[in-house]
């Protein structure tokens, strides 16, 4: 009976430390990103782009890859959007009860979210091959979307699987088809939902560079058009840090903390809409 | 009336082509894949292309073994650190702590799951590697730059750390209440009861979810690439550095054009890491999907 | 009648968060019969069952001031030992939670739990409490396989026999039989009628006929207050409350 006693109380430190120590390496992440990426950060980081002889050190900032990975992440949430509703819709509008079409997706897209970003990468890289196209902010924006496509899918699913059949058949009785019930009822019903979900998107986008490296190429220019190369924040966090110049391996300091800021922003807002979201379901 | 109709129909359609499209992207990916690694598998056989230790892209000579090796060396680091953290505190969260600490302490793991790897990456070279070069290194009497598959490993270990746990939560909460119940009615403390009954019953679920931990880690790029010393060698201790899959497609995409077979050659890499992966997902998917079904 | 007090609750109060679910609850439950608590759902039945064994403390939130005396001790008491309090009661649930192991196991477990190893003597116990339940002849062949394949009225009867291997002095059922066909229903309730000679029996049910058929002693709830209790006979054949009357004729349910 005392042995059972100890047993537990043993555990219970070993559980209690175990995420104690989760949480401070969260916070010693953080820390360290902002006590070494702050004191590196000027204005010019974020207000201009590289000039001459950047990477040994000379004059310049990281606006190129700042505005590239905010165009490549928004082009492929708008894009990954545009697949992804019409096929959360279907599932709930249009699909038979239990419906195999259905399950099957639904599981290929659990599995498709467990493929790694390279993969993605090498797969978007032979796609572009085939259609004859560069690097380019439009070959980055197709292979981000295609990664974000389970994340966004799989989350707008989840919220839009809540709402009661009840008001779908509200809507129905009133005279109402399956396109206007689906966008005029169950959008504006998961709406908090489908935010967050493409928020949680964008953030993932954003952040990934494992999967632009073929697909985007890398310019110290701004693109100006769908067919230009583009620079992304990760890709150049990894290229600044890889010079052997430490006033550079600072400036990746710099972008990571930008990055990190990005990301942060965004976990918050998508968290306070969750909040906001879950009290609204509550009834 | 007719047009509402026909308007209805054809944007069924379009939806439906469209979930079509996303069930099979998974297999268009394998064959788009496997087509462009046809022209090495076509010179060599797949096995020896395994199990061969010589890398020598100009050569002609690819050899995945010592790639393979270094990715094997960082998973394993990783899910062997990774395992007692994830599972002790996913017990910790799903039985023991109150409200409070569980509704603050989810979203800060999930935040460590968003976090990009590239940052990871950063971190990796700022602390874990200098933490190895100047204190585990020497300790054991051993020279290491730092950069090595320990690094890499305990890097990953923190980043599959939020899905393990996210993901065992779940699995944990799916234990019914009337089934805890049914044991502290007999006189069973809460330890006994998690013991003999929560964690019994959420074993498969929580194997499922290291396993979907242990893919994610076979997979991640970058926070690799950054860490593990890239060293086309197999690693002969965890200080040695090594060279996962992963980090060699990313590291080789400029020139693989280039030399002839390369671009065949990482793309049969990709390939071998996709059915990894692909394998793992759907088992612990699988089980998963049981799992749920089982408490309902 | 004569009855011999055996649970004495005193100015029970319970809630979940700001909800008052039992309101000053004051009653005394009779040794060895049956006690019926009945009343409409929501009312507070189950908690004020789950106050019995403090299973109510392992809920969120969940605020509880009163006494509960079982032999004279609180329950509620800051030193009380809650593990002994709970091994004094056997809980049967409103659907069967078998636990996840064999049907062997399951009877086992709770004397392995408060320390008997004997292999011998669990199989004793074992083979004493599936004849209890009425299962051993139906069973004895299959005593490792898991219980989840057992049917649900079969898994109740497990759970009974699986209670009763602690050697409770209390059987408290919640709503026992709402998840059993009629069938396994009747064993179930032929069981409480057999086991009332050695055990305090208390279940809570919102079918009146089951609660006529067993019970000797009855307690009526209605949204969380007490209003009435006393033996069967003068609660189903004259109520004194209005509301008791309007009850049992089936105006409110």
């Amino acid at each position: 009976m005392n042995r059972n006693k100890i047993e537990e109380t043993i555990f219970k430190i070993l559980m209690i430390n175990s995420t104690i120590i989760i949480l401070i390496i969260l916070l010693l992440i953080l820390l360290t990103i902002i006590l070494k990426g702050l004191p590196a950060m000027d204005w010019s980081m974020i207000s201009q782009t590289p000039k001459g002889g950047y990477y040994l050190g000379k004059e310049g900032g990281i606006l190129n890859a700042i505005i590239g990975s905010l165009y490549l992440a928004g082009g492929a949430t708008i894009l990954a959007f545009i697949i992804s509703l019409p096929i959360v819709l279907y599932f709930k509008v249009y699909a038979k009860k239990n419906s195999k079409i259905v399950m099957f997706t639904r599981f290929s897209l659990d599995v498709l979210w467990g493929v790694p970003s390279i993969v993605y990468g090498a797969f978007g890289f032979t796609i572009m091959l085939y259609f004859g196209l560069k690097a380019s902010l439009l070959g980055g924006i197709i292979t981000v979307s295609l990664l974000i496509l389970p994340i966004m899918t799989r989350a707008m699913d989840e919220t839009i699987k809540m709402i009661p059949i009840e008001l779908l058949e509200a809507s129905y009785s009133l005279g109402a088809n399956r396109i206007e019930t689906a966008f005029k009822v169950v959008v504006r019903q998961a709406l908090p939902g489908i935010l967050t979900a493409i928020l949680i998107s964008f953030g993932r986008g954003i952040g990934d560079a494992a999967s632009v490296m073929f697909t985007a190429g890398f310019t110290d220019n701004i693109p100006t058009s769908l067919l230009d190369p583009v620079a992304t924040l990760p890709l150049a966090i990894f290229f600044q840090l890889n010079t052997p110049f430490p006033e550079v391996q600072e400036r990746a300091y710099a972008s990571a903390f930008i990055l990190t800021v990005i990301i942060l922003i965004i976990s918050i807002v998508s968290r306070f809409l969750i909040k906001k979201y879950t009290k609204y379901i509550i009834k | 009336m007719n047009n509402r109709i026909l308007k209805e129909k054809f944007v069924g359609k379009i939806m439906l082509i469209l979930v079509i499209f996303s069930g099979v992207l998974i297999l268009i990916m394998g064959i788009a894949l496997y087509i462009k690694a046809r022209p090495i598998l076509a010179v060599k056989p797949f096995w020896e292309l395994m199990f061969s230790l010589s890398w020598h892209p100009l050569r002609g000579e690819f050899g995945f073994l010592p790639f393979i090796m270094g990715t094997l060396w960082v998973t394993g680091i990783a899910v062997i650190i990774a395992i007692p953290f994830s599972i002790l505190s996913a017990i910790y969260l799903s039985e023991y702590a109150s409200k409070f600490v569980r509704e603050w302490t989810k979203p800060l793991v999930d935040l460590l799951a968003g976090i990009p790897s590239v940052v990871y990456g950063i971190w990796g070279v700022l602390v874990i590697v200098p933490l190895i070069k100047n204190h585990i290194a020497p300790f054991f009497g051993t020279f290491s730059t730092g950069y090595s598959v320990l690094s890499a490993g305990i890097v990953l270990s923190i980043m599959v750390f939020p899905i393990i746990i996210h993901i065992s939560l779940e699995v944990f909460n799916s234990v019914s209440n009337g089934m805890k119940e049914a044991s502290l009615a007999l006189g069973a403390t809460k330890w006994q009861t998690v013991k003999y009954v929560v964690i019994r019953k959420a074993m498969p679920g929580v194997i499922a979810a290291i396993v979907l931990g242990l893919s994610r880690a076979f997979g991640e790029t970058m926070a690799v690439l950054m860490v593990a010393g890239n060293v086309a060698k197999i690693p002969s201790s965890a200080l040695d550095p090594g060279y996962p899959l992963p980090a060699l497609i990313a590291n080789n995409y400029g020139e693989m054009l280039s030399i002839p077979l390369y671009d065949s050659a990482l793309m049969l890499a990709s390939l071998v890491l996709l059915l990894v992966v692909l394998f793992f997902n759907i088992i612990s998917r699988i089980v998963l999907i049981r799992v749920e079904k089982s408490t309902q | 009648m004569e009855l011999k007090t055996h649970i004495s609750v005193q100015n029970l109060n319970v809630f979940y968060g700001n909800e008052q679910a039992l309101k000053n609850i004051s009653i005394d439950i009779p040794d060895k019969k049956i006690t019926a608590i009945i009343g409409p759902s929501g009312c507070g039945k189950t908690t004020l069952l789950k106050s019995f064994n403090r299973l109510i403390n392992t809920i969120d939130e969940v605020k509880v001031s009163g006494k509960v005396f079982v032999d004279g001790e609180n329950i509620f008491e800051k030193k009380a030992d809650v593990n002994r309090i709970r091994k004094k009661m056997g809980l049967l649930s409103q659907k069967p939670y078998p636990l996840p192991m064999s049907i062997f196991d399951n009877v086992a477990y709770g004397p392995r739990i408060h320390g008997m190893n004997d292999k011998k003597k669990l199989s004793a116990i074992v083979e004493k409490y599936l004849i209890e339940a009425n299962l051993w002849d139906e069973l004895k062949d299959r005593l490792h396989s898991p219980a989840s394949k057992l049917s649900v009225g079969q898994q109740q009867r497990l759970c009974l026999a699986r209670g009763l291997a602690v050697e409770p002095e209390i059987i408290l059922g919640d709503e026992p039989t709402s998840a059993l066909d009629p069938r396994s229903s009747k064993h179930i309730e032929e069981r409480f009628l057999a086991l009332k000679n050695d055990y305090t029996v208390i279940i809570v049910t919102h079918i009146l006929r089951q609660a006529k058929r067993l019970a000797d002693y009855v307690v009526f709830l209605y949204l969380g207050e007490l209003i009435e209790h006393g033996p069967a006979k003068e609660i189903f054949e004259n109520p004194q409350m209005e509301m008791t009357k309007e009850y049992i004729k089936g105006v409110i349910s």
